[in-house]
């Protein structure tokens, strides 16, 4: 087990269900407090794009939550963490064109599906654990200084 | 392409932003998805050219690090949108053009598409499955 490298940084972020108005603010932020640790373009563009996803996801579907942004010496860390409603099939749900979007939510551009997808994609690990009536929670990281294809 | 040479073909009005209308844009992406901007665009710089107006198309804007928004349609964000991308400095624009329109004119005018990721569903039809 080698040791856990040390933490440079870490904020953790409310997110209201069906906030429509402060949708996107959490990841916003995020993307300042990257910048202003010096990462590169890239890391912040994909640190940004995962974190967007997640959010819009827990103001769309979930009961709302908290995101927890860990930077490390080698890694940033998104921690998604809902309180419901949990997802049933996760391999369902990641598959890109899969949707259960309400259609208010399809009205504002979002809900075409791709959401998780986006955020693996983004990713260099990714992780959901979900259980149904309880919650669910997404461990996205991205390694830093590692090629990104 | 310079945004002031976009806002002059499309006679498109800046919404604010105008004192950037010097910044270059290279390439351009539109659509009225959001989910398939942060899905496909693969740049940054690149000029969103779309129908949607809520605040979140200037938040997608801003986390994907783009160079201006540009509506289409004759449509017109709410003014909390319009401060939010003032305070952002993210030029909009606004044209009554309509989306076809203005990729046409802008395409020919020699602006480019963006850099994109193969699309999600490319090589998933049609064998994904659908609710």
């Amino acid at each position: 087990m080698p040791s856990p490298t040390r933490v440079i940084h870490k904020r953790i972020y409310e997110v209201a269900p069906r906030d429509l108005e402060r949708a996107g603010t959490v990841s916003t932020a995020v993307r300042r407090e990257l910048l202003a640790l010096g990462m590169t373009p890239d890391i912040v563009r994909r640190a940004s794009i995962i974190c967007f996803e997640g959010e819009m996801n827990m103001v769309l579907y979930s009961e709302g939550g908290r995101i927890i942004l860990l930077v490390r010496d080698d890694r940033v860390e998104l921690l998604f963490s809902d309180r419901g409603p949990g997802i049933a099939d996760i391999d369902l749900a990641s598959q890109p064109g899969y949707s259960t979007a309400p259609d208010w939510a399809r009205e504002l551009g979002f809900g075409a599906g791709f959401g998780i997808n986006n955020m693996e994609q983004n990713s260099d690990l990714f992780k959901i654990r979900s259980r149904v009536g309880e919650g669910t929670v997404v461990r996205a990281t991205i390694l830093l200084g590692i090629p990104f294809f | 392409m310079k945004l002031a040479e976009i806002a002059k073909l499309l006679d498109a009005q800046f919404v604010t932003g105008a004192d950037q209308a010097e910044r270059e844009v290279a390439r351009a992406f539109a659509a009225d998805l959001l989910s398939d901007v942060l899905a496909m665009v693969q740049e940054e710089g690149v000029l969103l050219i779309t129908g949607m107006i809520t605040p979140q198309v200037v938040r997608v804007a801003e986390v994907m690090n783009m160079g201006a928004v540009l509506f289409v349609r004759g449509k017109l964000p709410p003014q909390a949108t319009v401060e939010y991308a003032t305070g952002a400095t993210i030029p909009l624009l606004a044209t009554g053009q309509d989306m076809y329109e203005t990729c046409g004119t802008l395409y020919r005018a020699g602006l480019l598409p963006a850099k994109r990721k193969g699309f999600p569903l490319g090589n998933a039809f049609p064998h994904a499955r659908h609710p």
